[in-house]
């Protein structure tokens, strides 16, 4: 492997913050609580959805309903990069017909996961409302999406060979991570 | 979005031996997602949209080949049923022009039954679409073998095992004639679990032990003390004219699973059986009815998860590897 | 004299058993035939020279199982395609099989083969006839007009013969015409729908086995017969331990008895079968290592004294199909020379005892005039470079088929010349030499 360059763009503790600040907008939106549903994407978007729903829970004072979904049968590049060894496990068992739901991922990037998890959420119900959510949003879009919460803007270069992932560390803390290859 | 550097780069799935415990471990992870496709109202994803697989069965089957149709359907892709009697390949065309044919028409996958042990290794030489084995004479049938393990790791915490390392598995009957218990004879060994193989010595392979790792027995209750698992298979009835056993009568009575026999294995043992049943002649119908110990209806259900996997995992390899 | 015809085989070391040589030394052929051995001097002026310093000269081959699958089968193989791979391999006599189509059980059959090898074939080509009418297994042939027509042996080989009452008849009636009965060994209802060597491997590719039993008991009851009637009896591919121990004991109690391996049966195991491989598969099949080594064995001790090798064209079509469909025989007239020098580098046979049991010792068992080097007989020579390497590929192959189990195999030891009554039929430079009047 070649010597990364590596750079936090996110601590674990502004990790939090952000978190906390995208719950407080979302939160000031939110007219009807008892239909708000909050979906991660696995696997990144899954534990920045579970401190989102944590945050508005205080928030509203109920608890929301969170699921999660696994995106991996809804992919458009099984032809490209193959079938993935490890697929995760899709656990949306409210009904979300009629629902709002708040779609929560850790990265935006090309817009393809997200136009995946709308095709995956429409198998299992017809909601009223998807708000995406976003800790980060890196640019690049090749779909027209756009998210409603962004975390952090991090402008990156077209064709730049870097990454920017979500990181788990021991002690469960988050930290985003840039990476240049 | 994928994790780690892993890809899945294999082609065929000819034999049990052709895969490795992880990736056992990855289709049994994929057809668990597959059970909650299959649980869901709108039970269809479009992994597989565009993707084309041929069914050719050239043996009768019902099960088999409906649980692939309604996998790939599942799945998106399209599926063409071929069904081929013996009688017109006799007067015709030889098994590699017949499948040449079909691969000329660009399917993804074939999904093959053959009465050949070896034609699917035969053909893999001479074809470069990606075959599945859905099961070849008397050699193997490894998607039947991934759903039998499924089945038993759903079991698990019921028998009382954390995994399949020092399980006691007793696969029983025609073993000689079995595709079924040798592919499960690999996969578990591979898994680590201790296979027994219980039969007359008419219907056990030559050198048995030796070439799959097998305990092998002949008194059946005695090979099922403390197994776990009781595997029984089905007596070819059309095979009794070979004079591999004298009548039906003496066979049940001397290797057929009734509730006097099960009480030899563990308390909590399950029973299996691949399907379809003959009732009275190796399992009693109390013991395959018994909601408690058998878990033949959730094999059926796994079958069909099990092979959405399957295809997921070799349709997609199959475009990369072309 | 202005059409005599000298050719001088110069310097090679000369191998020929029956006259316990192994020598460098000169031979002179004339006309044919086999004027002088020794270090010559005085050879005359226009004679032709073949340098053969460094190589190894010996009697040309005799293989004494062949089939040729002409008449009825040409387009798996033909007389002349057949006697091209044994020019090739350095084969010089076969000793072709009675399956053909119409067997070879009468003697017009046997005339239209002589006469067909006397028009195509590069060697030399000794008929065997049916045991049995039609290979039937149910009566036997003529079996006195037929080696008057030139029968050297009578087998129904591809088939046993079954009834052990034809058997008997046809060892004891042989007897008339000092003629070798040549059983193909397998009981048939122990072979069942057996594809394959019965034991681990064929367990694990779930084919159908064939036992040992299967040989054993048909070689042990045809003893019996031999001890019965005095005839003689000749095992064709022998392939177990337990059929060689008894063919061993049999000849220790002075029975008229005899046999061959295959080079294929000492060579390989059902191993190499590998993924269904059905370019090996024959009958009978691949064994044991411990039955591949009893065979080693069995030369070694000189139980067997032939190597022959069931020589058995298919075409690509007979071999292209499942394992269980697929066609029963393997070809090895190019392969016979290295795989059985082989056994000499492995400490199993003498260079004397190898190169006797490919030439000498067949021809006794057809008494056939070949096999030798003897003054006076025909000059049927075969030269080797014993070290030489070669792989094995369908294209190096000189016969119409090319289903060959050691495709991809190296060999060591490879055919330069090969003289048929003094003629050259090949070399290695040239190839197939049709025609030529050195």
């Amino acid at each position: 492997m070649p010597n990364q360059r590596e750079e936090t763009l996110l601590t674990p503790q502004q990790t939090i913050e952000t978190i906390d600040d995208m719950a407080k907008r979302i939160h000031a939106d939110i007219t009807r609580p008892e239909k708000r549903v909050v979906v991660g994407i696995r696997r990144g978007g899954a534990m920045v959805a579970e401190m989102v729903q944590q945050r508005l829970n205080t928030l509203l004072g109920i608890e929301l309903p969170i699921g999660y979904l696994d995106i991996t049968f809804y992919r458009d590049d099984l032809d490209t990069v193959g079938p993935n060894p490890v697929v995760g496990a899709t656990d949306l068992t409210m009904n979300i017909d009629d629902q709002r739901i708040i779609l929560v991922d850790d990265v935006l990037f090309s817009g393809r996961t997200i136009r995946a998890a709308l095709n995956a959420l429409f198998d299992y119900g017809r909601p009223e409302i998807v708000d995406l959510m976003v800790l980060v949003d890196r640019g690049g879009r090749q779909l027209p999406i756009q998210p409603d919460y962004v975390g952090k803007v991090v402008k990156t270069e077209e064709n730049s060979r870097e990454s920017i992932k979500l990181v788990k560390s021991g002690d469960e803390k988050l930290t985003v991570v840039r990476r240049f290859l | 979005m994928t994790s780690g550097t892993q890809v899945w780069d294999r082609k065929h799935l000819i034999s049990m031996s052709d895969v490795t415990r992880d990736e056992i471990g990855h289709i049994l992870e994929t057809a668990a997602s597959m059970r909650e496709v299959n649980r869901r109202e709108i039970k269809k994803v479009p992994t597989l949209r565009g993707k084309t697989v041929i069914n050719l069965f050239y043996e009768n089957s019902t099960r088999t080949r409906t649980s692939f149709e309604l996998a790939g359907k599942r799945m998106s892709a399209d599926v063409i049923n071929v069904s081929v009697s013996t009688s017109s390949v006799a007067k015709g065309e030889t098994l590699l022009d017949t499948l040449e044919t079909l691969q000329a028409m660009t399917p993804d996958l074939l999904v093959l039954r053959h009465p050949e042990s070896g034609a699917h290794a035969f053909l893999s030489r001479n074809l470069d679409t990606s075959i599945i084995n859905a099961g070849d004479g008397r050699h193997e049938h490894p998607t039947q073998s991934l759903l039998d393990i499924l089945t038993i790791k759903d079991q698990l915490p019921l028998i009382g095992k954390r995994g399949f390392e020092g399980l006691k598995v007793a696969i029983c009957g025609d073993l000689l004639n079995s595709r079924v218990a040798r592919s499960n004879a690999i996969g578990l060994k591979t898994l680590g679990a201790h296979v027994r193989w219980i039969g007359p010595p008419t219907l056990i392979p030559a050198q048995a032990e030796e070439a799959f790792g097998v305990e092998v027995f002949h008194d059946m209750d005695v090979g099922l003390e403390d197994v776990d698992v009781v595997m029984i298979l089905r007596l070819q009835r059309e095979r009794m004219q070979g004079a591999f056993i004298p009548s039906v009568r003496e066979y049940f009575e001397f290797w057929g699973l009734n509730r006097q026999r099960l009480a030899k294995a563990q308390p909590n043992a399950i029973v299996m059986h691949p399907g379809p049943m003959n009732r009275g002649v190796e399992i009693a119908s109390d013991v395959a009815d018994d909601p408690e110990r058998s878990v033949i209806r959730h094999q059926v259900g796994n079958g069909l998860a099990v092979r959405m996997a399957v295809l997921y995992h070799f349709a997609g390899s199959s475009v990369r590897k072309g | 004299m202005q059409d005599r015809n000298a050719l001088l085989i110069k310097a090679g070391r000369v191998i020929d058993p029956a006259n316990d040589r192994d020598e460098t030394a000169d031979i002179l052929v004339v006309d044919g035939t086999i004027q002088d051995i020794g270090r010559l001097t005085d050879i005359p002026a226009d004679t032709e020279i073949i340098d053969a310093d460094g190589l190894t000269v010996i009697p040309g081959l005799v293989d004494m199982h062949v089939h040729l699958r002409d008449p009825g089968y040409e387009y798996k193989e033909t007389i002349a395609g057949g006697s091209e791979a044994a020019a090739a391999g350095g084969v010089t006599a076969m000793a072709t099989m009675a399956n053909t189509k119409p067997v070879a059980d009468d003697i017009t059959v046997i005339r239209f083969i002589l006469e067909k090898a006397r028009l195509e074939s590069l060697v030399n080509i000794f008929p065997i006839g049916a045991i049995s009418k039609g290979l039937k297994g149910d009566e036997i042939t003529e079996m006195g007009l037929l080696k008057k027509a030139g029968c050297v042996a009578f087998s129904d080989d591809g088939f046993p013969v079954m009834k052990s009452g034809v058997m008997r008849r046809a060892l004891e009636y042989s007897r008339a015409f000092d003629v070798p009965v040549i059983q193909h060994a397998e009981d048939l209802s122990l072979v069942g729908c057996g594809c394959m060597n019965e034991g681990l491997i064929c367990s694990r590719l779930g084919l159908q086995g064939i036992p040992n039993a299967s040989e054993a008991i048909i070689v042990d009851r045809d003893l019996r017969l031999a001890e019965l009637t005095g005839g003689r009896y000749h095992v064709a591919h022998i392939s177990t331990l337990e059929a060689m121990e008894a063919v061993g004991k049999a000849q220790k109690k002075g029975l008229r008895v005899t046999c061959e391996a295959a080079p294929h049966h000492f060579t390989l195991t059902d191993t190499d079968i590998g993924d269904y491989n059905t370019n090996a598969k024959m009958a009978p099949p691949l064994r044991s290592q411990q039955d591949r080594n009893a065979i080693r064995e069995g030369l070694a001790r000189g139980i067997i004294t032939a190597i022959a090798t069931d020589h058995a064209p298919h075409d690509e079509d007979s071999k292209r199909v499942e394992f269980c469909n697929a066609s029963n025989g393997v070809v090895g007239l190019e392969t016979m020379l290295p795989l059985t020098l082989a056994l000499v580098r492995d400490g199993v046979l003498t260079w004397k005892q190898a190169i006797a049991a490919v030439s000498w010792n067949p021809a006794g068992i057809l008494g056939i005039n070949r096999g030798t080097l003897s003054i006076g007989r025909p000059a049927d020579i075969t030269i080797l470079a014993p070290e030489e390497r070669w792989t094995v590929t369908k294209a190096a192959l000189h016969g119409t088929a090319k289903n060959s189990c050691f495709i991809g195999h190296t060999m060591r030891g490879q055919v330069q010349k090969t003289l048929v009554s003094g003629r050259l039929v090949y070399s290695s430079e040239r190839g197939i030499i049709r025609e030529s009047a050195l």
